[in-house]
C-alpha cells in the first residue's frame, strides 16, 4: 500500500524537480503519441528540442525563440501575480486582442504622421487596452463578488468578435483591395515595433519581459504588496488579520495582468505580425496559463518555462513541415506538460509511505 | 429589416435544440459541484464529446452510437481531472484548465480527418397525434430522442437529488467531506463517480451540437458553450429546475441573434455574435450577490489525514 502523509512544508528539492520531472515525461508520453501518429518519436523530440536551438538552421529560429518566447513570458509574469493570490484571470487572450487593437487603433490614427511620438504612444495604448478589459472582471469581483474566471473568460469570446469587426470594418485597410486586415505596420516606420538589433529577434517586447521578470522579482521578494499577494495565496485568513485590502489586490492584480497582456499585443501586432487580421491570436494567452504554471510561479522560473514553451511552439512547426506532424499534436504535447505537473506536484507538498495501512 | 422573417414556430424549435448542450453539460457540471467539486475543464469535455461521437456516428453510421461514444469520451477524459484532483490532490481550478486546453488539442487532432464530412442523420420521434397540434405540434413535439433525454435527465437528477438516499450523500459530501468521511462515506470514491457522470453528459452535449445542432466537425466548435454551462450553475444556484429555465433563456438568446442575423437587421453580425457572452456576464452580475446556495466545500481538497 502507498500513503500520502503531508509535509510540514513543501518541500524545496521536489518543488525544483517537478517541472524538469514534467517534462522527461511528457518527452516519454509525447513521444508514444507521435508514434502512435506513425512518426519516429526519437527523430520528433529531436527535431522539436534540438533542432531550433542547434540544428543546421538555427541561426534563423533563435531569433524566433525571442519573438514566440515574450509575450508568453509577459502574460504570464502577469497571471502568476494572481494565481499566487488565488486571483484567476483566465482571459489573457482577451486582453492580447484589446491591447493589439487599442494600440495598433493609435498608430493606425496617426498614420502618415512621421514621429518618435508615435510609438510610445501606441504601448502605452496597448497597456491601457489590456488593463482596462482586465479592470472589468476586477470591478465585477470587487463590486458584485461576481466570478473573475467566468468574466474573463466571457470577454475573450467578445473580443474575438471585436477583433473580427475591426479588422473587418473600421481599421479595415483603405488601400488593401478589399481584403480583411489593416495597414501594416511594419511599413509605417514610426509604428514599428522593429529589432533593435537587425535580425536577432530582440524586439521592444522582449525588453518589456525582461523588465517585468526584474519587476514581479523585486515587487515578489522586497515589497509589501508582494508580500501581500504571498500571504493571501498560502494563508487567506492570516492575510486578512494582517491587514491585507482584498479589494486592493483584486485590482493590482488582475489590472497588472491585463496591462502586461496588452503590453503583449501590442508589441505583437506593431512588430511580428504586423497587422490587424481576423486570426491575429493565436492562444498564447492561453499557453501563458501553463507557462505560469510551469514556471511554478516565480518569476525567473516563468523566463525559463516561457523559453521552452516557444521552443515547442517552433519545434512544433519544424516537425510539421518536415515530419508531417499535425500542428494539433504539439497542443496536446502542451496540454500534457501541464498535466504531469499538476500530478508531479503531489510529491511537494506530500511524501510517499510505503507499507501496510496501519489503524490510527 | 424584415423581422417577419423569423418564423415563431421554427424559432421555438430552433431554441429548444440550441439549449439542449447547455442542458447536458450544465446538469452534470451541477451533480459534479454537487459533490464539492468544481471541474473547469467542461469545455474541454464538450469538445472531445463532440468529435467522439461525430467520428463513431461516421463510422458505424449510428448517431445513437455515436451518443454513447460521446459519453465514454467524456467520461474517460474526466477521469484524468479526477486522478489530478482526487488522488494526485491538485488544484482544481488548474486541474480544470488542463483539462480544457487538453481536451482542446486533442479534439482538433482527433477529428482532423473528419472536417467536412457530413454525419448519419437521427431521425426525430414520432409523436403521432400530437405532432398535429396546430403550432406547439411542430414547435415542440419535432426533435430527436436526444433532446427529450435531456428533460428526463434533468428531472431525474432534481428527483434523485431531492428523494433518495444517493442524492443525500452525494450532497452531504459536498457540503462537507470530513463529516461524511466520519460517517463512513468514501469520500473520494464518491467524487470520482459524480466527476465521471459530468464527463459523460458534457460529452453528449458536445455530440448534440456536432451532430444534430450544426451538423459538422470543426475545430473548437463548442466556442465556450461549455464555460455558459459553468456560469449557468451558478445561475441556477445549483437547482435543476432553475438550471432548465437558464439553459432555456440563454438558447432563446442565442437563436434569436442567429434570426437576427438572417433577417439582416442592421446591427452587425459580430455585435450580435457578442451577446450570448455579454449576457452571461449581465446575469452572472445579478445573480452573484447570493453565495448562500454554493456547496459548502465546493473546490476543496479532501485528504483523510488532514
Amino acid at each position: 500500500m502507498i500513503r500520502l502523509e503531508k509535509r510540514p512544508q513543501p518541500s524545496r528539492a521536489f518543488s525544483l524537480a517537478t517541472p524538469l520531472l514534467a517534462v522527461l515525461a511528457t518527452m516519454v508520453f509525447g513521444g508514444l503519441m507521435f508514434a502512435l501518429l506513425g512518426k519516429d518519436p526519437v527523430t520528433s523530440i529531436i527535431t522539436i528540442f534540438w533542432q531550433p536551438l542547434f540544428g543546421e538552421f538555427a541561426f534563423y529560429y533563435r531569433p524566433q525563440l525571442l519573438i514566440k518566447g515574450a509575450p508568453l513570458v509577459l502574460i504570464a509574469i502577469g497571471l502568476s501575480l494572481g494565481f499566487k493570490a488565488g486571483i484567476w484571470n483566465i482571459g489573457a487572450e482577451g486582453q492580447y486582442i484589446m491591447g493589439a487593437l487599442f494600440g495598433a487603433g493609435v498608430g493606425l490614427a496617426f498614420y502618415p504622421l512621421d514621429s518618435f511620438i508615435v510609438f510610445p504612444l501606441m504601448v502605452m495604448g496597448g497597456a491601457f487596452g489590456g488593463w482596462i478589459w482586465a479592470m472589468i472582471p476586477a470591478m465585477l469581483k470587487v463590486k458584485f463578488g461576481t466570478n473573475e474566471i467566468l468574466v474573463s473568460l466571457m470577454l475573450v469570446y467578445v473580443a474575438e468578435q471585436f477583433l473580427a469587426s475591426m479588422s473587418l470594418g473600421l481599421m479595415k485597410n483603405p488601400e488593401g483591395f478589399g481584403f480583411p486586415g489593416s495597414r501594416n505596420l511594419q511599413q509605417y516606420e514610426s509604428a514599428f515595433n522593429a529589432d533593435l538589433i537587425e535580425g536577432s529577434g530582440m524586439h521592444w517586447g522582449v525588453v518589456a519581459a525582461l523588465i517585468a521578470v526584474i519587476f514581479a522579482y523585486v515587487l515578489l521578494t522586497k515589497h509589501r504588496l508582494g508580500f501581500a499577494i504571498r500571504v493571501t495565496g498560502e494563508a487567506p485568513r492570516a492575510a486578512r488579520f494582517s491587514g491585507v485590502n482584498p479589494t486592493r489586490l483584486v485590482l493590482f492584480c488582475l489590472g497588472t495582468s491585463g496591462l502586461l497582456a496588452g503590453l503583449a499585443g501590442l508589441f505583437e501586432v506593431a512588430g511580428p505580425a504586423g497587422q490587424v487580421t481576423i486570426d491575429f491570436n493565436v492562444g498564447y494567452g492561453f499557453t501563458a496559463i501553463i507557462v505560469a504554471f510551469l514556471g511554478r510561479l516565480h518569476p525567473v522560473g516563468i523566463l525559463l518555462a516561457g523559453g521552452l514553451m516557444a521552443l515547442t511552439y517552433i519545434g512544433g512547426d519544424i516537425a510539421q513541415s518536415q515530419l508531417g506532424l499535425p500542428a494539433a499534436a504539439i497542443q496536446v504535447f502542451q496540454g500534457m506538460l501541464l498535466f504531469f505537473l499538476l500530478a508531479f506536484d503531489l510529491l511537494t507538498n506530500y511524501r510517499l509511505r510505503f507499507g501496510r495501512t496501519e489503524v490510527a | 429589416m424584415d423581422l417577419s422573417a423569423i418564423n415563431p414556430i421554427l424559432f421555438v424549435a430552433g431554441f429548444l435544440v440550441a439549449a439542449t448542450p447547455l442542458i447536458f453539460a450544465a446538469i452534470g457540471e451541477l451533480v459534479v459541484e454537487k459533490s464539492g467539486v468544481l471541474n473547469l475543464g467542461v469545455e474541454g469535455m464538450m469538445i472531445t464529446g463532440a468529435i467522439c461521437g461525430f467520428a463513431v456516428a461516421v463510422e458505424t453510421g449510428s448517431p445513437l452510437l455515436g451518443f454513447a461514444a460521446a459519453a465514454a469520451g467524456g467520461a474517460l477524459l474526466s477521469l484524468l481531472f479526477a486522478f489530478l484532483t482526487q488522488i494526485a490532490l491538485a488544484n482544481q481550478v488548474a486541474s480544470g484548465l488542463a483539462l480544457t486546453l487538453f481536451g482542446l488539442g486533442l479534439s482538433a487532432l482527433l477529428g482532423q480527418s473528419y472536417v467536412g464530412v457530413k454525419p448519419p442523420r437521427l431521425g426525430d420521434i414520432d409523436f403521432g397525434p400530437l405532432a398535429d397540434i396546430p403550432v406547439i405540434g411542430p414547435a415542440v413535439f419535432t426533435h430527436d430522442i436526444i433532446l427529450y433525454l435531456g428533460l428526463a435527465l434533468v428531472a431525474a437528477t432534481w428527483a434523485v437529488l431531492k428523494f433518495t438516499r444517493a442524492g443525500l450523500v452525494l450532497r452531504a459530501v459536498g457540503e462537507s467531506h470530513d463529516a461524511a468521511h466520519a460517517l463512513g462515506y468514501h469520500v473520494k470514491r464518491i467524487r470520482t463517480f459524480a466527476i465521471m457522470f459530468g464527463g459523460a453528459c458534457a460529452g453528449v452535449g458536445g455530440a448534440y451540437i456536432s451532430l444534430i445542432r450544426v451538423p459538422q466537425w470543426t475545430e473548437g466548435m463548442t466556442a465556450g458553450i461549455g464555460w455558459i454551462a459553468l456560469a449557468l450553475v451558478v445561475f441556477a444556484s445549483w437547482k435543476p429546475g432553475r438550471l432548465l429555465l437558464g439553459a432555456y433563456l440563454f438558447g432563446g438568446i442565442t437563436q434569436l441573434q442567429l434570426n437576427l442575423q438572417g433577417a439582416g437587421v442592421a446591427i452587425p453580425v459580430e455585435y450580435l455574435a457578442m451577446s450570448p457572452y455579454l449576457i452571461t456576464i449581465i446575469v452572472l452580475v445579478i445573480l452573484s450577490a447570493d453565495k448562500s446556495a454554493a456547496p459548502a466545500s465546493l473546490g476543496r481538497t479532501f485528504h483523510a489525514s488532514q
